[in-house]
């Protein structure tokens, strides 16, 4: 029915199929547009925030959609300036990915301020010295980077790339994609960094509050450091994942083992990095605001000393040995069970930066405070992951996503 | 230079916690004044707005030992350094602003736009969202007060130090020529509610004003002073495990590094 859009020599399920998939999905992201439209019209009082947890689940999966999505600006930085040629074959999932991760952080944020009308305040009435304000810049920037990116890769769908103008133009932006990858690395590395600066800044919370260089702190570094190294993993994550699914090889191992020791070396050398934070952090910084770390760390009845040691050990220090090693990349079971861990470990960090913030008391005769979220604003989290995999069913039907896919499943 | 020119304010309160009760005159003074909103059901303390905020502290120890104290709480109006107080440096809309006149942190509520950022900031959690929009029982609405602008749903308050008591107290000196205020012209509605007379109100810059004498007693402190965070609310207790629940101690570790340079910085 619709193989005229469907690009030649590959293979695609039938119609049917396709549209049962999307509907079933689409049925998730009714109940998170369902959701958004009860926060928007009745309030945040549909959520179950209050006023020890202004920020909650929403900004924790921001973040983390962030770093996750940091596999579109390092790869393209890989490629376009580095000259790692072979990641042509997954530079376009990784732009998709990053194209979907950063349009669902500016969908989440919407959702998630009051007065979601007066959003445009933070670019009219901007205030220099928060990093909301320079988040909020370098991230709506960035995202016309993406969209930039994303537009020759819609243009080359089949019956496009017939007309002209579309073909021409698609064409000439490939050309100049070095320009917006340059651009897009640039906004990357300090809109990442400004999110780690969220909360390295806020000084009043001896749990966020890092020491750094000028009005950067610590923080700042690790997070654009952590995009860089986690987000690949995740390109990688959901690349096996498409393969799973549609049941074909699309990327050669060369190249996703390339991709691997790369995101292996960053992540080695970020967790190396993090030590050193947390043991300054710990002897220092939190002595001379009143706190010892285990005082972060018990009475209460989740964060225990073993979220430190998973993130930092078992999400941290085992996938960046899996991954640095020549054996660790060419098992694939090795290799997958890293790059989980690696995206599991980047997620809990920016969760860990978010709730765990909330949740510490900071006056002496303060409590903690524990939050679980409504069903509401777990919906309205559920909807960008309906929405990227929908985009995603979408792009790959009718978009030549991958230059290998030919290649590795010759038609019969 | 005019010599006229008035003198930057420091306004702050000294709190004796001797002679504090718990009573919570000044909770209810504060929000009748400033048209603070209310819930049917206040029990969920997390959600409920409260400018002033009294907490019962204790010693810890078990009867005969056991000794009560309450804490009220407004918002510190923090200076920081140079005015950079943890919430006014986040807030990436200009919605919130410390004034050098005054050393009054604003809430511009008509620009505020409700990312919460400044809550994340405040260790004191003297900052509330409106999470519902005020919704005030038949009858009610005629008695708010007409100089305190009510909030809406979607947005940040918190105290104000009666802002508003200080631009009528200023209109009216202006109206007699003055540049000055006396002490009594602008006092708070929870200093002047306070039955034991446990607040004292002022600018901590004016030596003829209370609170300049009193912060300076042996038995003064800030909450959590080691943050950096420079509060303008003091508190006065002869108890020492009182003033010792103002902040975090670590044994043997008081007076080294940063600790001892915030208290530089505070003056002390």
């Amino acid at each position: 029915m619709d193989s005229a859009l469907i690009p030649k020599g590959v293979r695609r399920c039938s119609f049917g199929q396709f549209i049962l998939f999307i509907a079933i999905v689409g049925a998730v992201l009714l109940w998170g547009v369902f959701a958004m439209l009860l926060c928007w019209l009745k309030g945040l009082n549909q959520t179950n925030m209050n006023d020890y947890y202004g920020f909650a689940l929403w900004i924790w999966a921001d973040l983390a959609v962030i770093a996750l999505g940091g596999g579109a600006f390092f790869s393209g930085f890989l490629k376009y300036i580095m000259g790692k040629d072979e990641l042509k074959n997954i530079i376009n999932y990784a732009v998709l990915i990053g194209f979907i991760c950063y349009s669902s952080a500016l969908l989440i944020l919407a959702i998630d301020i009051g007065q979601p009308l007066r959003g445009w305040f933070i670019f009219w009435h901007a205030n220099v010295h928060s990093m909301l304000t320079e988040v909020a810049f370098c991230l709506s920037c960035y995202f016309a980077v993406l969209t930039i990116e994303y537009i020759p890769l819609i243009l080359e769908n089949r019956q496009l790339d017939r007309v002209p103008f579309f073909h021409n133009l698609s064409h000439n932006m490939h050309e100049v994609m070095a320009v917006f990858a340059a651009t897009g690395a640039f906004l990357s590395f300090f809109h990442q960094g400004s999110l780690g600066g969220v909360a390295g800044v806020l000084f009043g919370r001896p749990f966020a509050y890092r020491e750094g260089i000028f009005i950067w702190p610590w923080t700042f570094f690790l997070f654009t450091w952590s995009a860089a190294a986690c987000g690949p993993c995740f390109t990688i994550f959901v690349t096996w994942l498409t393969e799973k699914i549609t049941r074909k090889k699309l990327v050669k191992d060369n190249v996703i083992e390339l991709l691997a020791k790369i995101s292996g070396w960053m992540l080695a050398t970020y967790t190396f990095a993090k030590i050193i934070d947390t043991w300054y952090w710990a002897a220092v910084t939190a002595p001379s605001a009143g706190f010892w770390l285990p005082d972060f760390y018990s009475g209460n009845a989740l964060y225990g000393p073993w979220i430190l040691f998973l993130e930092i050990i078992i999400c941290g220090v085992i996938p960046a040995f899996i991954l640095v090693t020549d054996t660790g990349r060419k098992n694939r079971t090795t290799l997958m069970t890293a790059v989980i861990l690696a995206v599991i470990g980047v997620c809990l960090n920016r969760w860990v930066m978010v709730l765990q913030v909330m949740a510490v008391p900071v006056m002496p005769f303060d409590k903690w405070v524990l939050y679980y979220p409504s069903w509401q604003e777990v919906a309205t989290t559920i909807l960008p992951v309906a929405y990227g995999v929908i985009l995603i069913a979408i792009s790959y039907r009718y978009l030549p996503i991958f230059p290998q896919e030919k290649e590795l499943n010759p038609a019969d | 230079m005019n010599k006229e020119h008035s003198k930057a304010k420091k306004y702050g309160m000294v709190i004796d916690l001797d002679k504090c009760t718990g009573c919570g005159a000044c909770m209810v003074a504060c929000m009748a004044e400033n048209n603070v909103p209310f819930k049917k059901d206040e029990t969920n303390k997390l959600d409920s707005i409260t400018w002033m905020r009294v907490y019962k502290l204790t010693n810890g120890k078990s009867f005969p030992n056991t000794e009560i104290c309450y804490l009220p709480r407004p918002c510190m109006h923090c200076e920081g350094q140079h005015g950079h107080s943890p919430c006014v440096s986040v807030c990436p809309a200009t919605a919130t602003d410390y004034s050098q006149e005054t050393g009054i942190v604003s809430q511009i509520y008509t620009r505020c736009f409700g990312c919460r950022y400044c809550m994340a900031a405040c260790p004191y959690h003297a900052r509330y969202f409106n999470w519902w929009d005020p919704v005030w029982p038949e009858g009610m609405e005629k008695s708010l007060n007409p100089k305190v602008s009510v909030r809406m749903r979607g947005i940040v308050e918190k105290c104000s130090f009666c802002f508003h008591r200080y631009q009528s107290a200023m209109e009216k000196a202006y109206y007699e020529e003055r540049k000055e205020l006396e002490e009594g012209e602008y006092q708070t509605a929870c200093t002047q509610a306070c039955p034991a007379d446990a607040i004292t109100f002022g600018d901590l810059n004016n030596p003829d004003h209370a609170v300049c004498q009193l912060k300076k007693s042996k038995n003064a402190f800030r909450l959590l002073e080691r943050l950096g965070t420079n509060p303008k609310v003091y508190y006065v207790s002869t108890r020492e495990w009182v003033r010792r629940s103002g902040d975090n101690y670590l044994r043997g570790y008081e007076k080294e590094g940063k600790v001892k340079k915030h208290r530089e910085l505070a003056g002390h």
